[in-house]
């Protein structure tokens, strides 16, 4: 039985009841919060008290804002999810509701009976590849399987011919969720008709793009709906081998997977003759080593090699030459747990969701200036003005909205006009952005348009294998620009070089980085051309951040003579007495801002 | 130098070498192992994969992930990512680099921290985040950076 959860439902009541629990969010994120202390101080807490409660571990349920999370399950299956916990509040919360089920609600961030079913943080949401995370323990392979898990492979193993899943998945209508959006069910189509064998199926968990952890939450919070997604995609297409190529900072999520697939072993759910059927089908994982070219196809597979990640010049694709020369399915992570679901629970069921071209709920990491940060799934032909004003809850500290940028480095920064942008693969592509793989950071009215596209040149200048001419020479001849003009140093034909230089570089390279590696540029270009004007004409970072354009002074008047900046300032550059007005030295200032955060009296001006 | 044991070096050799495409992996254990890539590791590598020296150190030095010099007891990375940028990352590499004394990419002469930079960690709703070792501080501040490394001087953590 499936069990999907729309506005309150995240936090439906649990059928089935073993009892008080308390589920610890440890995702690589609630970790980075804190929760680790959390846990260990639940456990040290309901072990010497003796309590009839268990301490469980989960992934992560989305709401990082909140982070750490700890939820209670009661006795009755009702759930009940506390937020922002700390070592000292979690004693004393466990010690009360064991004596009379009480919870101070200021504590409570939502739950079965409490705000979830008007919260539109959850109301907005549809959650179909993040059903189970931060709701089940992920290193419980039973945990899975009671909510559905694994009967989609059985199903589809016992009853369904090959071609008829392919046929499913195409119905479906899933496009990959790894950026460009191609159809999946045409993807493994064409690797299941290639000549060659043994055929492979790879799974892309290399999530690169900087803004972005949809994949690392997803195989740390349901690894085994990754799991389950690629062995039905090897049986439909014919593969005895898989990989899953992991970024190497996601070491949580390596951990998880390892135990996911022993234990997907153990209940004959992977490798020899799976279900007791003629099928077999291995995993292993590869840890990718911190390139980001090698998020791209062809230049993955050369890294499973063993190779240096550069990319080769499709066609021919690696549905028909991929790894070791061999058909090769490669799909994102969300792609595979999006059919588990969907095999799951049939493609007119899927397709009921989203647009008429974008099928189906997609998983955005929304992150930034945004109130509600954390991580969303949302079906198809939703407003990015929804997303972010209902789900994210508008702009952190009462700013104004400057832009959303979604797509990473290959994408755009989309503006305020163009806020009612549908998302749908067609609709965001329209705006000069990509829909990407679901990083969405949100910028507010202190951020630098011409900043943050010298950030993305850097990086994709950074990151460019160095095999196309245009996009090595081309990116580093755009952000040399652009490093000019963020100094004040900005010279009048600029901005034309700029649009040139991009054309060039989209059209002389080899693979995706390059193709896309001026998008940033361009959209910045196209709706913020006023930021860039202001730069090079009059010498002046309307967002106040460009540290070539700035300076900071000490306001006499307002200056108390405290010296906390004075203590704060990493260079020095800060002099005073106790209690006299203090004096910052524009030779020595690194223009870094940290005394105008550190000053509580105001008395920092930035110019 | 001479000094390197290469007995662990061989054993991950030869575990790992009749596996297909396996020199990464072989790297990445070997790094595991000895913290670094040692030059005459290297060599050995070359030989006993029978790959030429230039494939290997093409191979590594292609990937940021390896590091030809020894590292400190933490390493500390300070994510760049998009997220941690537009809030405020850069001050936490400048005082992370005043701190410390040393520049990103260096270790500490004490041969306790490893200043490094990383492209996103994942935890971007948490930004500003650095990474020591394997665990993820997220919700920085620079007054909050400055008290982590002085809880990890104090071997209060790690
Ligand atoms: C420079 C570059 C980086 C990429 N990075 C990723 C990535 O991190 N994760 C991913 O799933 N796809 C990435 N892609 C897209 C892959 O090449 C490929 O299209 C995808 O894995 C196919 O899976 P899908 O059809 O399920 O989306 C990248 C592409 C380019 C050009
Ligand atoms: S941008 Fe820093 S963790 Fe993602």
């Amino acid at each position: 039985m499936a069990s999907f959860s729309q506005g309150g439902g995240v936090l439906k009541k649990r059928s089935k009841t073993e009892g008080t629990r308390l589920k610890v969010g440890l995702g690589a994120c609630g970790i980075a919060a804190g929760a680790m202390n959390v846990f260990e101080e639940a456990r040290k807490t309901v072990e010497e008290n003796d309590l009839p409660i268990r301490v469980e571990r989960t992934g992560c349920i989305g709401m990082c804002h909140h982070e750490p999370l700890v939820e209670i399950e009661e006795k009755d299956g009702g759930r009940i999810l506390l937020g922002e916990m700390t070592p000292e509040k979690i004693a004393p919360i466990i010690a009360q509701y064991m004596e009379n089920g009480h919870i101070d609600p200021d504590n409570i961030v939502a739950g079965t009976d409490y705000i979830t079913e008007n919260d539109p943080f959850f109301s907005k949401q549809y959650r179909i590849v993040l059903s189970n995370c931060g709701t089940i323990n992920p290193e419980s392979i039973d945990e899975y399987r009671e909510t559905g898990g694994y009967e989609g492979l059985a199903r589809a193993i016992r009853e369904i011919d090959p071609d008829e899943i392919i046929r499913e998945v195409l119905d479906s209508g899933l496009r990959g969720r790894g950026g460009a959006g191609f159809p999946t069910g045409l993807k493994w189509k064409f690797t299941k008709q290639a000549a060659g064998s043994p055929k492979y199926v790879v799974c892309n968990a290399d999530e690169g793009d900087p803004g972005a952890f949809m994949d690392r939450s997803t195989l740390e919070g349901d690894p085994h709906s990754v799991i389950e997604g690629m062995t039905i995609a090897a049986y439909a297409i014919g593969a005895s081998d898989g990989y899953i190529y992991v970024r190497a900072e996601y070491p949580l999520a390596v951990s998880r997977l390892k135990t996911a697939i022993r234990q997907a072993n153990e209940a004959g759910l992977l490798g020899e003759h799976i279900l007791e059927s003629d099928f077999s089908f291995d995993i292993r994982i590869k840890e990718g080593a911190g390139a980001f070219v090698c998020g791209e196809e062809t230049a993955l597979l050369a890294s499973i090699e063993g190779e240096r990640g550069l990319p080769r010049l499709r066609p021919p694709f690696p549905a028909t030459k991929g790894l070791w020369g061999k058909p090769t399915n490669i799909n994102n992570v969300e792609t595979y747990a999006s059919v588990s679901r969907i095999i799951q629970n049939g493609a007119s069921w899927y397709s009921g969701f989203g647009t008429e071209k974008s099928k189906g709920t997609k998983v955005f990491a929304l992150a930034g200036k945004i109130r509600k940060g954390g991580l969303i799934e949302v079906p198809m032909g939703i407003t990015l003005k929804e997303i972010i004003y209902d789900i994210g809850g508008g702009i952190k500290e009462g700013k104004r909205f400057k832009a959303v940028q979604m797509g990473g480095p290959s994408g755009g920064c989309i503006p305020e006009s163009l806020l009612d942008t549908t998302i749908d693969y067609d609709s965001v592509t329209k705006t000069g952005a990509i829909m990407g793989s679901g990083g969405m950071v949100v910028m507010d009215e202190e951020t630098c348009m011409v900043e943050v596209a010298r950030f993305f040149l850097e990086f994709t200048q950074n990151e460019s294998c160095g095999k196309c001419t245009f996009c090595r020479i081309g990116t580093k001849r755009m952000l040399e620009i652009l490093e000019r003009i963020t100094n004040g140093l900005g010279r009048e034909d600029d901005i034309e070089r700029l649009e040139t230089l991009a054309q060039s570089v989209k059209s002389g390279s080899l693979c995706g980085l390059g193709q896309t590696a001026p998008n940033p540029v361009l959209t910045t270009l196209r709706y913020f051309r006023d930021e860039y004007e202001a730069h090079i004409k009059e010498k002046r970072c309307p967002a106040k951040q460009c540290r070539g354009l700035i300076s900071y002074r000490i306001l006499p008047e307002e200056c108390v003579g405290c010296g906390v900046c004075l203590k704060n300032c990493p260079v020095d550059a800060i002099r005073g007495e106790k209690k006299q007005v203090h004096e910052i030295d524009p030779k020595k200032c690194i223009k870094c801002g940290i005394c105008l955060d550190s000053c509580r009296f105001g008395a920092v001006e930035v110019r | 130098m001479d000094t390197i044991d290469t007995q662990a070096a061989i054993a991950i050799i030869e575990r790992e070498n009749d596996k297909q495409g396996a020199l990464i992996s072989i790297l990445q254990q070997v790094q595991e192992e000895y913290g670094y890539l040692p030059e005459k590791i290297l060599h050995l590598i070359a030989r006993r994969t029978q790959n030429p020296e230039s494939k290997v150190m093409a191979t590594a030095s292609f990937y940021s992930q390896f590091r030809f010099e020894p590292s400190g007891r933490f390493t500390i990375k300070v994510c760049q990512g998009t997220a941690c940028h537009i809030s405020g990352a850069s001050k936490l590499l400048d005082v992370l680099e005043e701190e410390l004394g040393i520049a990103e990419g260096e270790t500490t002469k004490d041969r306790l921290f490893t200043l490094e930079t990383v492209a996103c960690l994942g935890c971007c709703s948490l930004a500003p985040v650095i990474m020591i070792n394997e665990t993820a501080y997220g919700r920085l501040t620079t007054n909050k950076v400055k008290k982590i490394i002085n809880d990890f001087r104090n071997g209060r953590t790690g």
